[in-house]
């Protein structure tokens, strides 16, 4: 043995020699698939960012309800045998503290990925970091129309139909469905309400703008708005287009019924709540008004013996009692984080950063339980808008009673080339 | 003072290497505030004017940055100077009404300007963006140094505060400082020596608001991002706590109460997920508890009380037992501010 080993001696550094080289171009290769941080054989870590607290915070129980939903995939077995560790910080809806946790998350924590971070300001005062960075900031909570740009913006994608998206709906509806439409806009001066009226005016395209006989608006700061409501019924307008958040919503549908002005009403989705809005209009003034909507609403008793409606009810239950099933945030935290899990199912165990983006940018007629049927979660390499249909719905007096087909949106190009 | 700024800076200087790109940026911030308070603090502790509204200076400094260098190109240098400028003057305008305002009235009045803040940013959307707020450009690396952006952030921030430091020592050392001081302790008494009250309280506004409003403009630049949500009057109470946790008649107070407000509130959601801000405001009960006259007033304290003990021990030279007095005095009017809002 001894001797037999001895012998050898010149061969056994060629060994050495090619051990040493196989072991640096094993070095190489493994660089060339390392793996991004935030992954482990056991463990896939997630950050994110949202209001816990301060003005916004009403919104934080939608993470909550994605921290519940990863408890539940973590009792049954995580996704390919990795747990989701799920890191959510505090931000308060202020963009400077969204910025510092989110490089808290990215630098210190070592997340794979950020996911669901919410508001429009936060998401913007991270938006070129992340791509900077080339960390995904996955399925935006934000209705801004910004946030689908695959060429400027690779790694953001959004999730949510946009309020460009929606308005485009109730464009094509009024085009298809109501001859000699004569239309009154009444919108809240800010972001949001343009973006809204973007989308309208955009899917009525050049000769349907003609239609608009009347566009009024209000600032949020202002305490009533039943002058505009006044000037809209005396422009003669057969169609209104109510683009308000709640309270301004509520008014106005009753302003509305009180002066005798009975004209097709659309109300915006984030006004749809029955309890916040149509319930103070009252709901006699309400009937009749039309919305789109996307989700199930888990309020709503139409719902009570569906089973997926139910398996939402009794995972609430199990994970996060606390929370109020019947508020629609829950059911929206429910169906974003089902949209994660399955991209992270799809990509297998290439859970590389760029990779989970190519497996985000190719879903392909996705329906999750909580959303309507018929309504499909479809992106590609150049659309980074998940869920674009919408189902219509009119208030029945009591509750939102779905009509007609699905309608898709439209993208907002514009809002890509600025 | 000047050997306290001197280990300041040199640590200060030298702390990067040390350090992972965000906890470079987490001291950014800490100078950032730094800066903030020592406007707030001169203000404050040395003037005894209330203010719960300086989150609207760090506005107009971060916004003039943020509007100077996207829409008008001009580099950002003088854009923290037109942001100096411009939070000099209006702090100077609001501190003329604003001096028929004494103590808890005029805390009211500036508080109404914080509450008012966010909403006028968003009013005037054509030039601030309205709440999509405004994106900014990062400084980069000048004359190809071999640091990363963060670390350039970093001297920047840590430079305008040394400056400012010395400048704000060198204030209020001088006569316009004892003017300043005088009329917080009597102002009767300074009227009739001949200060003219009026003028100085709102030169202090105005030099306060300026500390503030440059602080705004690197704030803007080290996040690169601007938006209303950043200016809620949760910020200006936010700088009220830095400044009398750090010591409100001290300077370098601003520092320690700086690093407050940048890590505590991190920290808290370390401990406890589910109440961060329960833990923010044991903590802070803890540190008025264990500190009344702040971080600095106990590091006099507890400099005086060792000059004192080395005094007993050997016949200590004269300059320091003055020293330990003139530091027992300070903290005592420090006191009298904190504890007699008059």
């Amino acid at each position: 043995m001894v001797r037999r080993s001895r012998r050898p001696n010149v061969p056994r550094k060629i060994v050495l020699f090619a051990l040493g080289i196989a072991l640096i171009l094993g070095l190489h290769v493994k660089t060339a698939w390392a793996q991004d941080p935030g992954v482990t054989a056991t463990e896939i870590k997630i950050g994110n960012t949202a209001p816990y607290s301060g003005p916004a915070s009403a919104y934080g129980t939608i993470l909550k309800t994605v921290a519940a939903y990863f408890r539940k995939v973590n009792d049954e077995g995580g996704i390919n045998g990795r747990k989701i560790n799920f890191i959510s910080y505090d931000d308060s809806y202020s963009p400077p503290k969204t910025y510092e946790m989110t490089r808290k998350l990215v630098e210190q924590d070592h997340v794979l990925l950020d996911f669901a971070p919410l508001g429009t300001p936060p998401n913007t005062a991270i938006w070129k970091y992340m791509n900077q960075h080339q960390v995904p900031q996955l399925f935006v909570l934000t209705g801004a129309s910004k946030w689908g740009d695959p060429k400027g913006h690779p790694w953001t994608m959004g999730w949510q139909p946009t309020y460009y998206s929606e308005a485009s709906v109730y464009a094509h509806y009024v085009l298809d469905h109501i001859p000699h439409a004569k239309i009154g806009i009444l919108y809240q001066n800010d972001d949001y309400g343009k973006d809204y009226l973007a989308g309208f005016e955009d899917g009525l395209a050049a000769q349907g703008r003609r239609l608009i006989v009347n566009r009024q608006s209000y600032e949020v700061t202002d305490p009533r708005i039943d002058s505009q409501i006044v000037n809209l019924k005396n422009s003669g307008a057969n169609v209104f287009v109510n683009i308000t958040t709640p309270k301004f919503a509520a008014m106005a549908i009753r302003k509305v019924h009180e002066i005798g002005w009975r004209p097709v009403q659309f109300l915006n989705n984030v006004s749809a709540s029955v309890g916040a809005v149509l319930k103070p209009a009252g709901f006699e003034a309400s009937k009749g008004v039309m919305t789109g909507i996307f989700g199930k609403d888990p309020s709503d008793p139409m719902w009570k013996d569906d089973p997926a409606m139910k398996r939402y009810y009794a995972f609430l239950q199990r994970y996060n009692p606390a929370a109020d099933p019947k508020d629609a945030f829950n059911a929206v935290g429910y169906s974003v984080a089902q949209t994660l899990v399955y991209v992270l199912k799809r990509s297998g165990n290439n859970l590389s950063r760029a990779n989970i983006m190519r497996e985000a940018a190719n879903i392909r007629d996705l329906n999750l339980p909580l959303l309507m049927s018929g309504i499909m979660i479809n992106t590609s390499p150049t659309d980074f808008y998940p869920i674009k249909q919408l189902q219509l719905a009119k208030f029945n007096g009591q509750r939102w009673e779905p009509f007609g087909t699905v309608y898709a949106g439209a993208i907002n190009r514009q809002a890509l080339v600025q | 003072m000047r050997l306290g700024l001197l280990l300041v800076a040199g640590v200060g200087y030298l702390l990067p290497a040390a350090l992972s790109s965000y906890q470079t940026f987490e001291f950014t911030q800490v100078f950032i505030y730094a800066v903030a308070l020592l406007g707030l603090n001169i203000l404050i502790g040395y003037n005894g004017q209330f203010s719960l509204g300086h989150g609207a200076f760090y506005a107009i400094g971060a916004y003039t940055t943020a509007i100077m260098t996207t829409r008008w190109d001009i580099p950002y240098g003088w854009a923290i100077i037109a942001a100096g400028a411009l939070s000099l003057v209006v702090g100077f305008l609001f501190g003329l009404p604003a001096l028929r305002f004494e103590g808890l009235y005029l805390a009211l009045a500036t508080f109404a300007l914080a509450l008012a803040t966010p909403q006028v940013l968003k009013y005037f959307d054509t030039w601030t963006g309205g709440s999509q707020g405004i994106v900014l450009d990062k400084p980069s690396v000048p004359l190809g140094l071999p640091i990363s952006a963060d670390q350039y952030l970093y001297y920047l921030s840590l430079t305008v505060l040394v400056i400012l430091l010395l400048l704000a020592h060198n204030l209020l050392r001088g006569r316009a400082g004892r003017a300043i001081t005088a009329i917080r302790d009597n102002p009767i008494a300074a009227e009739a020596m001949g200060v003219n009250a009026a003028l100085y309280k709102s030169l202090t506004f105005g030099v306060s608001a300026m500390y503030t409003g440059i602080a705004g403009a690197l704030g803007a630049l080290a996040v690169a991002f601007v938006a209303p949500d950043t200016f809620s009057a949760f910020l200006s109470i936010n700088f009220l706590v830095g400044s009398v946790v750090g010591g409100v008649a001290s300077i370098s107070g601003a520092i320690f109460g700086g690093a407050f407000i940048e890590f505590v509130p991190t920290y808290a959601q370390e401990i406890s997920r589910a109440a961060p801000w329960a833990i923010f405001g044991l903590t802070l009960i803890i540190f008025m508890y264990v500190m009344p006259t702040g971080v600095a007033g106990l590091i006099r304290r507890v400099a005086a009380a060792l000059a004192r003990s080395m005094a007993s021990e050997q016949p200590a030279p004269d300059s320091q037992t003055a020293a330990a007095e003139a530091a027992e005095g300070n903290r005592g009017s420090a006191r009298a501010v904190l504890g007699k809002p008059d």
